[in-house]
């Protein structure tokens, strides 16, 4: 599957089926901090992901000391 | 996984609350939680002029919209850092919130209305980034809402974010900014009232909340964030958060409850006496008030671009 990763944007090729959690923990992320998107949608933990499928993988920690 | 409510497919985990949500009744899950931050921190009555402080970033369109959503009516606040490229982007994602909603969006320029911008700032002063910028923003926002006539200042910051913070002011025993680090400031000494409703919801609640409600945020971090000792709170939080769910919560939400009225004798600030800025008639303890005195340092300085002031062009952090 195709999976884009942001700050920095790159994107990478990875070996499917694969679940969320699992691919989370592939790329050492951290479930707290990050959600995963297919087609615009969030998918759940345990969801599947197919080995044709695109999905962003997108941090949603902000950084201002404010 | 199935939605804790209807039994539909999940499209989200919240660990926290040991439960799964389906859309619908993930938006609904979030706008109880910031019902209730808004009714148990008495932050906003249905007649108040609000003013939000807007970023174009997930968590201020995040509190913009639940805030319609939830009946009351609310101008945004955008200020123009000038922090490049990344400026330039949280503008456009600002202004395009608002008029699809056609919502009022207060613009303020600082190299146009005050004659420099973020990176210049950091450089002539030789602090941190988000030192100029902080206080370039509280300024200007209590400016804005008390000059725009606005009952109440709402701002975006979540529950990782008053998290983070608390975390880095215990680490360090801060007892004044512990004391004054509450989800509602009442408007006291020509400062206006200022609230935040998201202190119920997660960094990742409200990004979801953006996902699944179709809002176009900026994703992309401020460039000159990387590295602050905020976001390595923020990750030491969620390293606890993943082992044991509902720390954050617990930590942040009983400190308000059971510590914050403890330190109350701490906070600095209730018993000073300010006078008017002689320039700007903001309130001050001296004659010229803090930004003030920033205005005149940054807008002297010749104007840099960011690229000097992050990553290897940087001086100091
Ligand atoms: S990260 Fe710092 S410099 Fe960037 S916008 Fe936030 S407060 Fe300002
Ligand atoms: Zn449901
Ligand atoms: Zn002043």
């Amino acid at each position: 599957m195709k999976v884009l990763l942001r700050n920095p944007r790159r994107e990478l090729d990875i070996a499917g089926p694969r679940r969320v959690h699992a691919l989370l923990n592939d790329l050492q992320l951290n479930r707290e901090s990050h959600l995963v998107i297919r087609n615009g949608t969030l998918v759940a933990s345990d969801e599947e992901l197919s080995a044709d499928d695109v999905v962003e993988i997108r941090p949603v920690i902000s950084g201002g000391a404010q | 996984m199935k939605c804790r409510v209807c039994r539909e497919p999940a499209i989200i985990d919240v660990p926290r609350h040991n439960a799964n949500f389906c859309a619908p009744h993930f938006l609904d899950m979030c706008r109880k939680q910031v019902r209730k931050a808004i009714d148990d921190f008495e932050m906003l009555q249905s007649d108040d002029r609000i003013l939000v402080a807007v970023s174009g970033g997930k968590d201020s369109l995040a509190i913009w919209d639940m805030l319609i959503d939830l009946g009351y009516s609310a101008d945004g606040l955008y200020i123009g850092l000038g922090i490049g490229e990344y400026s330039d982007v949280s503008g456009e994602y600002a202004r395009s919130f608002a008029n699809e909603r056609g919502l009022h969006l207060v613009e303020i320029s600082l190299r146009d209305d005050y004659g420099y911008d973020v990176p210049t700032a950091t450089r002539a002063t030789r602090r941190v980034p988000c030192s100029a910028c902080g206080m370039s923003k509280r300024h200007l926002f209590d400016k804005a809402a008390i000059d725009g006539g606005y009952t109440v200042l709402v701002t975006g910051h979540n529950l990782d974010d008053e998290a983070a913070v608390l975390y880095g002011n215990t680490l360090r025993w801060e007892l004044p900014y512990l004391a004054r680090q509450l989800p509602t400031l009442p408007a006291r000494n020509g400062f206006p009232k200022k609230v935040k409703p998201l202190v119920r919801l997660s960094e990742r609640e409200t990004a979801a909340w953006c996902i699944v409600r179709g809002i176009d945020y900026l994703v992309d971090e401020c460039p000159m964030a990387a590295g602050n000792r905020h976001l390595g709170f923020k990750e030491a939080l969620n390293t606890i958060e993943t082992q044991s769910p509902g720390t954050k919560t617990a930590f942040y939400l009983n400190f308000v409850d059971k510590v914050a009225p403890l330190l109350s004798a701490f906070a600095l600030g209730d018993d000073v006496v300010l006078a008017p800025c002689a320039r700007c008639g903001a309130p001050t303890t001296g004659e010229i008030c803090a930004f003030c005195h920033l205005v005149e340092t940054a807008s002297a300085h010749e104007p840099v671009p960011v690229e000097l002031v992050t990553g290897r062009g940087a001086r100091r952090r």
